[in-house]
């Protein structure tokens, strides 16, 4: 069975890495790179739980190779954090009572971060259209809603500083 | 998850994609975005030993668009780039709303449209648009190029026309004329992450009031997407109507053989293709350019 050296930016870090020709990108990042904040979910693409940016977009890292990271940035929820500040979308999901047993947050901030990246100022079924492939158990996802639209503003203001 | 053991290839060129899979026959498969790629190998679906990424191929991530021709679009173009490209939406717009019907933002970042049509899944979104709007599948191969038109592309469930060593370089979609427009409908439970109930693309041509030409293309009411032959005989050059929308409705609701299962009756798809096939021609019309 195939296996090889990739090499790519993981969370701002340059990185070569051995990995296996069958090993999906979610089990890579939990498993050889012990970042489990990305969390498995469903296994087949359908829940979001696994959400990270990959070149700055998300996709679920459940329906990716990690021999896909060869050559590309890839972001967990480990590399939101700057300078040991939470990103506006973290602070939001707190301060909002967003989350409640909190399985389905990292992939539904990195949804998120994706969706502020393309649409910086999003209307609230833009939003609802962002998240709508990550599934929420708990919060019936209106306390999500308003932690993005909230994040947008703040983020829309220090840009404007 | 373990996925079963296989070999990771990255082609640098179509050549050597072509070449590996047409030695590897079945026990090869070949991968852009893969989401869907990922789900067969994990279901065991297909005996691939080997995957064939075809995403270092150059030349194939462009939508171009050819005044008075019509669309190109690359193997490699993501759903989410059609969806999101203002040449799509301003030009085919009913083609970006397929586009925008599958699956989740995630994967339609990551998967590509031709994916979605070498899947062949019955429901698959963007086959019934494709259909309806009669496009080319442009297929190389080290044996030589060809084109096969859509109609000829689906064979059955998970089926298509390709032969081992084909790779799929672009789909072409015919450029809509002044007195043609299109549409696709999809009704589904829940609006993302899941697969059509049923789906409907339309493309109409129109003379003066009266309907010139019709394709109307039913999509998870048979093993493949459906050519609704006998509602577009109705709808040929008659004035458009409700009656005649209702009547036309009503012939492509006969004409498909859906199953029950977890998403729907048969009874309520058969229905349902009556409703949305009356939505599509409507709104095809109503769109046109």
């Amino acid at each position: 069975m195939g296996k090889r050296i990739i090499n790519f930016k993981l969370n701002g870090v340059d990185r070569d890495e051995y990995v296996m020709d069958n090993m999906t990108m979610v089990d890579f990042l939990r498993k050889q790179m012990h970042l489990t904040g990305t969390k498995r979910g469903c296994e087949e693409g359908e829940c979001g739980a696994c959400t990270i940016l990959v070149d700055g977009r998300a996709v679920t890292s459940c329906m990716m190779l990690a021999v896909e990271a060869d050559g590309h940035e890839i972001v967990t929820i480990e590399g939101l954090k700057k300078d040991g500040v939470l990103h506006p979308l973290q602070r939001e999901f707190i301060d909002k009572w967003a989350l409640q047993c909190g399985f389905c947050t990292p992939g539904m901030i990195m949804s998120a971060v994706s969706l502020l990246n393309e649409n910086p100022h999003p209307t609230e079924e833009e939003i609802r259209e962002g998240i709508s492939g990550n599934l929420c158990r708990c919060t019936g996802y209106v306390k999500i809603v308003e932690a993005i639209d909230s994040a947008a503003k703040i983020m829309a203001k220090e840009v404007a500083k | 998850m373990a996925l079963p053991a296989f070999d990771y290839v990255k082609a640098a060129s179509l050549e050597e994609a072509s070449r590996l899979a047409k030695e590897k026959g079945d026990k090869a498969i070949l991968m852009a975005g893969g989401t869907d790629v990922i789900l067969l190998i994990h279901g065991k679906v297909v005996p691939a030993d080997t995957v064939i990424d075809i995403k270092g191929i150059p030349g194939m991530d462009e939508i171009k668009y050819v005044p008075g021709e019509g669309m190109h679009i690359g193997a490699l173009v993501k759903l989410f780039d059609i969806q999101n490209s203002d040449i799509v939406k301003e030009k085919m717009p009913a083609l970006s709303d397929g586009a925008r019907s599958v699956a989740s933002p995630q994967i339609r970042r990551k998967g590509t449209m031709i994916g979605n049509i070498c899947n062949a899944s019955p429901s698959a979104d963007t086959a019934s648009i494709l259909v309806a709007m009669n496009a080319v599948v442009k297929v190389y191969n080290v044996d030589g190029e060809k084109e096969i038109p859509i109609d000829e592309f689906f064979k059955g469930v998970k089926k298509t026309a390709l032969q081992p060593g084909d790779v799929v370089t672009e789909v072409f979609v015919p450029e809509l004329q002044k007195n043609e427009g299109s549409a696709y409908f999809k009704h589904s439970v829940r609006k993302a992450m899941d697969l059509a109930i049923i789906g409907v693309g339309a493309k109409i041509k129109m003379d003066g009031n009266k309907i010139a030409d019709a394709r109307v293309c039913m999509g998870g009411v048979g093993t493949t997407p459906l050519r609704a032959k006998n509602a577009e005989a109705i709808l040929i050059g008659k004035e458009l109507t409700e009656d005649l929308l209702e009547e036309a409705g009503t012939a492509a609701s006969q004409e498909c053989s859906p199953i029950s299962d977890v998403r729907a009756s048969a009874e309520y798809r058969t229905d349902m293709v009556r409703v949305y096939t009356k939505r599509a021609v409507r709104k095809a019309v109503e769109t046109m350019a």
